[in-house]
């Protein structure tokens, strides 16, 4: 959406809802993975990585995305402590 | 000469496969070809009463596999075009009652005397399914431009894959220009994007498809030229027989409001 389209505030139009949903859905279909499965490999992750790091379990992210041909399983971990140096 | 045999199928029920499988039969017999036009599905036939031919059943596709009758006899003559033949499915039976090597037996008998045979497969992923593309050398899939449908259509076309029978090539029916130029229905990009198998055929939504089904005439039989679901049809059977026939456009011509909409952003 072009920025004059959001001073006007345009909507997301329903087709391109439906298409990023369908796109989701077929990521899980296609895999044979649902939401809940993610959901237990994550917490599985989480149990993991905090036997050796002080993260923060409620900013772990697990997602299924896809690429061409390929699906991704894909962690986002963020790291606690100054990183920002 | 040997015949090809092509099945139309979907994942979800409803999105036209008998419809579309009673038009390209016939528009393949305007053709010229001989073609014979199987109901693969058992216990919901409908495919008769599509083509008008419902009060010429005497056998169908079980007594034909269950050695009632010759393969002949179950073969119910068009009205109008003098190289069609339908072979009905039983009404009160259920799909365990054929097999699909008892399809590739039927299809093989048929195959020499033959151009194209189209089968008509029940919606799911069941015997029926299986029965519908156990022959085919060719499978179409049907789907509408919406959510369930194309979701559908995806399991169907990783089972063909699985099957061997791929790469399926794609129907897209049901298109509203109108909507899609509204942005709230999925495009034909759209779905392509997502399905990513061959286009064969796009076919409007046409109110002309629900009187000639009513009358039991199939719509390519009734000439309507111009962008109408009747060319879309013949369009499709002109490349089953290996013609290059581009596709209609259906893009909607923005009136102001379309104009404006695309001056502040839209799509
Ligand atoms: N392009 C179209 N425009 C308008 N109506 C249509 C179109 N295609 C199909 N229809 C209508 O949609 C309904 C369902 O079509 P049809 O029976 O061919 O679907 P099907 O996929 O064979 O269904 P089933 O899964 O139950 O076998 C019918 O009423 C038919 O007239
Ligand atoms: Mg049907």
């Amino acid at each position: 959406m072009s920025w004059l389209g959001q001073f006007f505030g345009k909507k997301e139009t329903s087709s391109s809802v439906a298409k990023k949903r369908l796109q989701m859905v077929l990521v899980h279909d296609r895999n044979d993975i649902s939401p809940g499965l993610l959901e237990l490999i994550k917490d599985d992750i989480i149990q993991v990585i905090v036997r050796h790091l002080a993260i923060d379990p409620t900013s772990v992210v697990v997602n299924l995305n896809q690429d061409g041909p390929n699906s991704f399983l894909v962690a986002e971990i963020p790291l606690p402590g100054n990183s920002s140096r | 000469m040997s015949a090809k045999v092509i099945t139309v199928t979907s994942g979800k029920g409803g999105v036209g496969k008998t419809t579309i499988s009673a038009n390209l039969a016939t528009a393949l017999a305007m053709l010229g070809k001989r073609v014979v036009a199987i109901d693969a599905d058992i216990g919901l036939r409908n495919l008769d009463v599509v083509m008008g031919l419902e009060n010429r059943i005497v056998y169908d596709l079980v007594d034909v596999v269950e050695g009632r009758c010759r393969l002949r006899q179950a073969m119910i003559k068009d009205k109008r075009q003098p190289e069609l033949y339908l072979i009905p499915a039983a009404q009160t039976r259920d799909k365990m009652a054929v097999s699909p090597s008892d399809m590739i037996l039927v299809c093989d008998q048929l195959r020499p005397e033959i151009d194209y045979i189209l089968i008509d497969s029940p919606a799911g992923i069941e015997r029926g399914f299986r029965n519908a593309i156990a022959p085919a050398d060719q499978v179409l899939v049907v789907t509408n431009p919406e959510v369930s449908s194309v979701r559908d259509a995806d399991r169907i076309i990783g089972l063909i894959e699985a099957e061997e029978k791929g790469p399926a090539h794609l129907i897209i029916n049901r298109l509203k220009p109108e909507m899609v130029a509204r942005g709230d229905m999925l495009s034909i990009a759209d779905v392509l994007d997502i399905l990513a198998i061959p286009l064969i055929g796009i076919i409007p939504e046409d109110e002309n498809i629900l009187v000639s089904t009513n009358q039991g005439m199939p719509l390519v039989m009734s000439s309507t030229n111009g962008v109408s679901a009747s060319q879309a049809f013949r369009n499709v059977a002109l490349r089953l027989t290996g013609q290059d026939v581009p596709f209609m456009d259906f893009s909607q011509k923005p009136g102001l409001r379309g104009w404006l909409k695309n001056l502040i952003g839209g799509r």
